[in-house]
């Protein structure tokens, strides 16, 4: 049992309960989305006390160094005093530059920075609408003098943001952007190196970000990209890839339904996108591979493709975790 | 003379060790049950401060954590036989990285002086 200060407020936290789940038990808003240590929306700061290491996995150097931790993966040791973080020294502000459909339920959202904004294509960033809506979304786009970002947003059934960018937002509306995260990006120390990318849905947007930036970059070895989507309609690149495919010969771009109700066409193959690329590649053993989107699809796929031969080192995943519930308090049930 | 992980090779052979193990253990159906939902990058990580040890390597592993990181597997029912599968697949990649019995024999040595602490006895 630790105690933790915040706001006034002392809270009980028992062995293996998270700081952000006490906070909220106890009625206190604490933004927060994934609660699997990925998004960063639920970022705190500690003043008082060490925060176990696990809390801080992922951050900045400089981050972890002025005590910011993830208070879903905060199952405190000790007593800590803690804080929202000052939001200023971590978002940028932007605001919205352009909205584009590029299929019936995704929204390529054009975003510009005030002030310059380094990361790497297919990092993702939290978007924060306001103080509390913030949702990770993964950077399409390589990185443009005028600090354009690009973001492939789906629409989710009732979804807060998702629905506010399909629905009603405007251009010049504001948004705040903090990161980049992750590690799902292109790296050329090994520019003969097979890659493979395989995402579902809105997971192509990383993936579009790393074929570009190894494109750019002179990769020479093969790359495979393998898009799957329920129907048709959600392969929402089809025209653009096909042709990129066809100006760059290590290029293979494999379009992939799950359903393919009505005949698909002689360029799209029905059945599990998984599947169909270990089927097509063979043994993944000596590939990079990425692997984005669904995270049933990305965590199933991550462990088939290490079984079949990739070094772990060789596997980059982010799942598109959704924002959950919370977990129910054990002594409360 | 220089320890195992020295002889292998340091860091770099250790990673290539746990990518083998790790496949064998994730294949094995006797253990596999243990590792289902754990997330494979924290995992991998633990598993090379595990072989790090082994080898004779440097590493900070000490008998709580050994006891704090099995405690909920322990309650699962992770028993004597479990830890035997573990180390005769250690062995099995040792073999296939081409260490000799004798080597492998002293590796399982090791490995079975934690046994008390992984079962919380
Ligand atoms: C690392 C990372 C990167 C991401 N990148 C992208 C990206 O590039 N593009 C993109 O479109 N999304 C991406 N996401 C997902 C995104 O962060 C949001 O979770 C998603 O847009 C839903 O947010 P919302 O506010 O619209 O819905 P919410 O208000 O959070 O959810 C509304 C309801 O729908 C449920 N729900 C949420 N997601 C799903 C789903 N996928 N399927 C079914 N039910 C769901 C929720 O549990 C909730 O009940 C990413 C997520 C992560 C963790």
């Amino acid at each position: 049992m630790a105690r933790v200060k915040y706001n006034g407020l002392v809270v009980e936290v028992p062995a293996g309960r998270s700081v952000l789940d006490a906070l909220l038990d106890r009625g206190e808003t604490i933004p927060h989305g994934c609660r699997a240590g990925a998004c960063q929306t639920c970022l705190m700061q500690a003043t008082q006390g060490t925060v176990p290491a696990a809390s801080q996995r992922g951050l900045k150097a400089a981050h972890r160094e002025r005590g910011l931790f993830l208070a879903c993966s905060c199952m405190p040791e000790e007593d800590l005093e803690v804080c929202l973080p000052d939001t200023q020294q971590l978002r940028i502000a932007a605001s919205i530059v352009g909205r584009r459909a590029l299929a019936d339920d995704v929204m390529e959202l054009s975003l510009r920075t005030s002030e310059p904004f380094s990361y790497r294509a297919g990092q993702y960033v939290t978007l924060w609408r306001d103080a509390e809506l913030g949702r990770s979304y993964s950077l399409a786009n390589l990185p443009q003098t005028d600090g354009l970002l690009q973001f492939h947003i789906r629409r989710i059934e009732g979804g807060a943001f998702s629905g506010w960018i399909h629905d009603s937002a405007r251009v010049g509306d504001a948004l705040d952007v903090q990161g980049p995260m992750g590690d799902c990006f292109y790296t050329a120390d090994d520019p003969e190196q097979k890659l493979l990318l395989i995402g579902t849905g809105t997971g192509l947007a990383p993936l579009y970000g790393i074929l570009q930036d190894a494109l750019a970059q002179g990769h020479r070895g093969a790359i495979h990209l393998f898009h799957g989507a329920l129907a048709r309609d959600g392969l929402y690149l089809h025209d653009s890839l096909t042709e990129l495919a066809a100006q760059h010969n290590k290029l293979h771009y494999h379009a992939c339904v799950l359903h393919g109700d009505d005949e698909p066409a002689a360029d799209i193959r029905a059945g599990d996108v998984g599947a169909l690329a270990l089927e097509r590649i063979g043994t993944p053993a000596g590939w990079k591979c990425y692997l984005c989107g669904d995270p049933t699809l990305v965590n199933g796929l991550r462990k088939k493709l290490f079984l079949a031969g990739a070094a772990m080192k060789d596997i980059h995943a982010d799942a598109f975790l959704a924002s959950g519930p919370a977990p129910r308090d054990p002594l409360n049930d | 003379m220089a320890s195992l992980y020295e002889r292998l090779g340091g860091d770099a052979a250790v990673d290539a060790a746990v990518d083998i193990f790790y496949r064998k253990v994730l294949s094995d159906d006797r253990v596999n049950g243990f590792f289902d939902d754990v997330d494979m990058e924290a995992q991998a990580a633990k598993q090379k401060s595990f072989l790090t040890m082994v080898f004779g390597g440097p590493n900070n592993y000490t008998g709580l954590d050994m006891r704090e990181g099995h405690k909920h597997l322990v309650e699962r029912g992770l028993n004597d036989s479990h830890v035997d599968t573990i180390i005769e697949l250690l062995g099995a990649t040792l073999k296939e990285l081409g260490v000799a019995d004798s080597e492998i024999e002293e590796v399982a040595a090791i490995a079975n002086s934690v046994r008390d602490d992984v079962l919380n006895r």
